[in-house]
């Protein structure tokens, strides 16, 4: 599989997904700066977390109008996964390629903690190895990740089966209490209607290493590899 | 121009003999832009003058320091060709202006002062000092304070790993914000101040200049009557974006040959990084201001010289180099800017529109700055502890519950929560343990780092306090398995033109440098802020200690948490029952008494080394160094961290139980393992005092024959005092 | 010549930040304050002598730009 991860100005996550991706390609991804557009053929796109152009105006907003995700969003359309963590979530709602909003957090306040988050489908290039129902531990660490989508933006994602992942209680009960950021229906993370972009707020990257305490990360990109290989 | 009255040189802070001896190496009267150069380059905060004497008193040379004090922050040899920078400093006032751009500029400053030098940073601290809870304006401090350093460390994607946070009335009028920075570079590619080379290029970079924090009084001065409100001072804004611009780039530069020197431009701004660079080279700079990127229109040179705008470098470039370096300041859209040239004639000189700004000899400039030997007196003993006061004891039961809710005891997550602490994939210590561990990128290795300093005790005592703060930080890397190494000190201390606070600032040097040689923990950067007084009442002296340590191995990185039920609990170093200047004497007893407890440096190194060989062994499942509140205290915290519960024995016959449980007595540790006996033949061997004071296990904690109390109650006590204290009445916390 | 624009959530959308505004006004003895929604506030100096042009152009960087349709409304005011 070769993979390549996007480089804004201020993208901060853009080593770890490379680090973690390489755990389970085997190889390095390629690293794209923002002002590349034309960058080789790729089986993946990851938008790492971050703050792209400080996440001025909006999170996310002008790295959704730059030329390389122009570039990005022609490949989307013709199928090239594309997977969006955190500020790459933003960029994805802000390019138009997922439905919706990342708002400010509920509670205010940026938040970095370890969240429960539930498998809602496995029938995708990113969650096929992981069981449907499974209950991961993943850490947030975001200031917008309040997803808000109209009602019917909600219920066609919910009736097409296209919320990839909601926060949950450690026992996989949906309650307020284990939404970290105001999202409606828990929501955590989304595909497009082709399944093939993902965008969710947690980072996987960051858990997928034993010695920092916990791999329920790993199987994403253990997954991808697999599928895309 | 005008002339500089007696007055105006008043308004600069400069004695008239300072002054005298300014112009006397001149040779005629300064233009006002040298007098405000001067004005900076010997106030306190630049020349050190009231407390240079005695920071020479602190050992700052080991075999592992490549770079001690004087640089922008201290480097120590990690080993495998790998150097550590780092340094922790004060934002205290602008903090207490404008939490959120005080805090945010002061992470901004000291993450520059640490890439200056060539290294990344990976990992952010932070030490803060608040008042009483209930002082009207400490909610909206502690909010602003903390979403300010969230935002600027989370943007420029450095894990803020830990901390250390107090509240009291000493500090109602004057919060402490001191921040420090770790990073990591080749150690054999350190770059420092020292300008060279007569020819080359002096190169700004970064963010323009504006009027951003020039200093007040002389902004009221007649000069600038004409349009004072636009001229008005400002608060210095944080860019946490254009920063991390100029981190990449800066860094980027620094793989190729093109840098002589750099500094960054921090406090000061262009007067002191392009005096430093001259001085330390000993040559002379000029600079061209028509060149320097501007926000503002119709700046002065005086404005210019003397603007703190923030995100701002200087460098020292080879002109050979220079359009390599633009290149790459483009690459990242900052602006690069050629404003001057490295001369041999060693003087500063200063040019805009066609004149001569400022024309000032550098080696005087530096050389004759005024240092102070100030007046002081030794602080009296502290009131001792009242005689009754543990008659009035509650049960321990009672009491445990009063101090884990307690604002000094309380948990901190509703704070590091805020901080992305995992950025940069390599935090295997979170925040809430004895010390941070975060792992060098790419390898096994681990760096251990801490803040501490317990500013009751230097009240109390500041010899012993300062001895304290040194030892604790040792102890607290030690706990995590790791070897500590040196140190950076952030002396906070009121207005030093007092002799009793002089005298704390000269106690509290005395006891660090005792301890710093006995643990052979030199200290290699550091910062100084004085005058934190308000209408006469100084804060309580706080040297903050910040320091690190190494662990070969980070799967050796030991946590606080019980692992398992029925591990033997074992405390390690002697208890005695010190209660005086303890948390229980203050939250329970209400008495701010006793001298602090002592701290025996021969002791305390040698349970150290014993603990650290138990760790390195595996011969112990969890660690945590016995401080603010006790054994009991830290038996808690070690049983919520692992949510499991306890047993421990009553206290041993001839001390009160609260003295036995809530005591503060130093050089301890409390560990588990399977093996006690084991355990105590070491510690017989090395001569280190143990004593099994109970087992792990259950749900709860059970004391001395007391009902138990459980750990869920206790953990929502210990989780819900910030949070709670937070939310009441809380206004709008200001995010940008 | 000038353009200011007004940003603000679309009603219906969840204002936290604004809540917590009228909540602190509460609390600092502000009687009688209903709903507080907050927003943003862009200035944008124009080199464009024509009102309207000027007015076409800021609605275009507002739809492209400056806010976010999914859940922001804008005003767009064209000074001298």
């Amino acid at each position: 599989m070769k993979a390549a991860v996007i480089v804004f100005p201020a993208s901060n996550c853009d080593r770890d997904v490379a680090v973690a991706l390489a755990a389970s390609m085997g190889r390095d991804p390629l690293m794209v700066w923002h002002r590349d557009a034309d960058f080789p053929a790729v089986d993946l796109i990851v938008l790492p977390g971050g703050f792209s152009y400080g996440d001025y105006l909006r999170a996310g907003a002008m790295a959704a109008r730059s030329p390389v995700m122009a570039e990005v969003i022609r490949r989307a359309r013709r199928g090239v996964p594309v997977l969006g963590i955190c500020n790459g979530f933003q960029i994805l709602t802000e390019a138009g390629l997922l439905p919706g909003a990342l708002m400010r957090n509920a509670g205010l306040a940026f938040v970095c903690r370890d969240v429960h988050i539930r498998v809602e489908t496995t029938d995708s290039v990113f969650t096929r190895r992981y069981a449907k129902g499974a209950i991961l531990r993943i850490p947030v660490a975001h200031h917008d990740g309040n997803y808000f989508a109209d009602r019917a933006t909600l219920e066609a994602l919910e009736g097409d089966g296209r919320i990839a992942f909601r926060y949950v209680e450690p026992d996989g009960r949906v309650t307020a209490a284990a939404n970290p950021n105001g999202a409606a229906r828990n929501i955590a993370g989304i595909f497009n209607t082709t399944r093939t972009v993902l965008g969710l707020m947690p980072h996987p990257e960051r858990l997928a290493d034993p010695l920092l305490g916990g791999t329920d990360g790993r199987a994403m990109f253990d997954g991808l590899v697999e599928a895309l290989a | 121009m005008s002339a500089i009255t007696p007055a105006l040189v008043a308004e600069h802070g400069l004695t008239p003999e300072e002054y005298a001896r300014f112009r006397g190496f001149l040779g005629r009267d300064p233009t006002l832009t040298e007098l405000g150069i001067v004005s900076v380059m010997w106030s306190e905060h630049c020349s050190y003058k009231s407390s240079k004497r005695w920071l020479r008193l602190l050992p700052t040379e080991a075999p592992w320091v490549i770079c001690g004090p004087g640089e922008n922050a201290g480097v120590v040899d990690i080993g495998d060709g790998r150097a550590v920078v780092f340094k922790m400093e004060s934002h205290n006032h602008p903090s207490f202006i404008e939490p959120y751009q005080g805090a945010a500029t002061g992470v901004g400053g000291i993450m520059r002062d640490v890439f200056t030098m060539g290294a990344r940073p990976i990992a952010n601290m932070n030490a803060l000092r608040f008042g009483d809870p209930a002082h009207p304006k400490t909610r909206h401090l502690v909010a602003g304070v903390v979403a300010g350093i969230g935002g600027y460390g989370n943007c420029m994607g450095v894990p803020t790993v830990g901390g250390e946070c107090n509240f009291h009335p000493a500090y109602n009028g004057n919060i402490l914000v001191n921040a420090m920075t770790v990073g990591l570079a080749p150690a054999d590619r350190i770059f420092y101040s020292a300008a060279a080379g007569v020819g080359n290029a002096v190169v700004y970079v970064g963010s323009k200049t504006g009027r951003d924090g020039i200093h007040g009084a002389t902004m009221a001065s007649a000069e600038f009557g004409a349009d004072a409100e636009a001229k008005r001072p400002t608060v210095q804004v944080g860019d946490p974006f254009t920063e991390k611009l100029l981190l990449e780039a800066c860094l980027e530069l620094m793989r190729t040959d093109a840098i002589v020197a750099i500094q960054d431009m921090g406090a000061a701004g262009l007067t002191s990084s392009s005096v430093e660079m001259a001085s330390k080279g000993g040559v002379g700079i000029e600079l061209d201001l028509d060149r320097v990127p501007v926000r503002e229109t119709g700046m002065t040179p005086y404005e210019i010289m003397l603007s703190e705008s923030q995100e701002r470098m200087l460098m020292v470039i080879r002109p050979e180099r220079a359009e390599l370096a633009r290149a790459i300041f483009d690459k990242w859209e900052l602006d690069f800017a050629i404003v001057g040239r490295i001369t041999d004639t060693g003087r500063l000189v200063v040019r805009m529109r066609g004149a001569v700004a400022a024309d000032i000899p550098v080696a005087p400039l530096v050389a004759e700055a005024p240092v102070y030997e100030r007046p002081w007196v030794r602080s009296p003993a502290p009131p001792p502890v009242p005689a009754d006061a543990l008659a009035r004891a509650p049960a321990i039961d009672a009491a445990l519950r009063r101090l884990m809710g307690s604002p000094d005891l309380a948990s901190r997550r509703w704070i590091w929560e805020q901080y992305d602490h995992m950025v940069m994939g390599d935090t295997v210590g979170r925040p809430g343990g004895d010390a941070a561990v975060v792992r060098i990128h790419g390898t096994r290795q681990g760096l251990a780092i801490t803040t501490d300093v317990t500013p009751r005790y230097c009240q109390a005592d500041p010899v012993e306090g300062g001895r304290q703060a040194v030892a604790e930080a040792w102890r607290n890397l030690t706990a995590v398995g790791a070897t500590p190494l040196a140190v950076t000190d952030n002396m906070n201390f009121g207005n030093p033109e007092k002799p009793e606070i002089m005298g704390q600032f000269v106690g509290c040097i005395e006891g660090m440098s005792e301890a710093c040689r006995a643990l052979d923990f030199p200290v290699v950067s550091g910062n100084v802020s004085l005058y934190n007084e308000t209408m006469g009442k100084a804060i309580l002296p706080t040297p903050a200690i910040g320091a690190i340590g190494t662990l070969p191995d980070i799967s050796f990185a030991m946590t606080v948490g019980f692992k398992r039920d029925g591990a033997r609990i074992v405390v390690i170093g002697a208890t005695r029952g010190h209660l005086g200047a303890s948390l229980w004497l203050r939250e329970i007893a209400g008495a701010e008494a006793g001298p602090p407890p002592p701290v025996d440096l021969a002791a305390e190194r040698k349970a150290g080394d014993f603990v650290r060989g138990l760790i390195r062994d595996g011969r112990i499942d969890a660690c945590h160094d016995v401080a603010d509140g006790g054994l009991l205290v830290a038996v808690a915290e070690m049983a919520l961290a692992g949510r499991i519960g306890a047993v421990l024995d009553p206290a041993p016959a001839g001390l009160h139980p609260a003295a036995w449980f809530f005591g503060e007595d130093q050089g301890r540790y409390l560990v588990t393992t399977g093996d006690a006996d084991l355990l105590a033949a070491r510690a017989a061997a090395a001569g280190v005092p143990v004593m099994v004071i109970g087992r792990t296990g259950g749900s709860s904690l059970t004391v001395d024959g007391a009902p138990p109390i459980s750990l869920a109650d206790l953990g929502t006590i210990h989780e819900s005092w910030l949070p709670g204290y937070m939310a009441a009445e809380a206004g709008p916390v200001q995010t940008e | 010549m000038k353009a200011r624009v007004h940003v603000t959530l679309k009603k219906g959308v969840l204002d936290p930040q604004g809540q917590a505004i009228a909540h602190a006004l509460g609390t600092l003895g502000f009687a009688g304050v209903g709903d507080v929604r907050q927003g943003k506030y862009i200035e944008i100096e124009l080199a464009e002598t024509d009102r309207a042009t000027a007015r076409a152009r800021v609605e275009k960087m507002c739809a492209q730009l400056l806010a976010n349709p999914v859940i922001e409304d804008y005003a767009i005011e064209i000074a001298e």
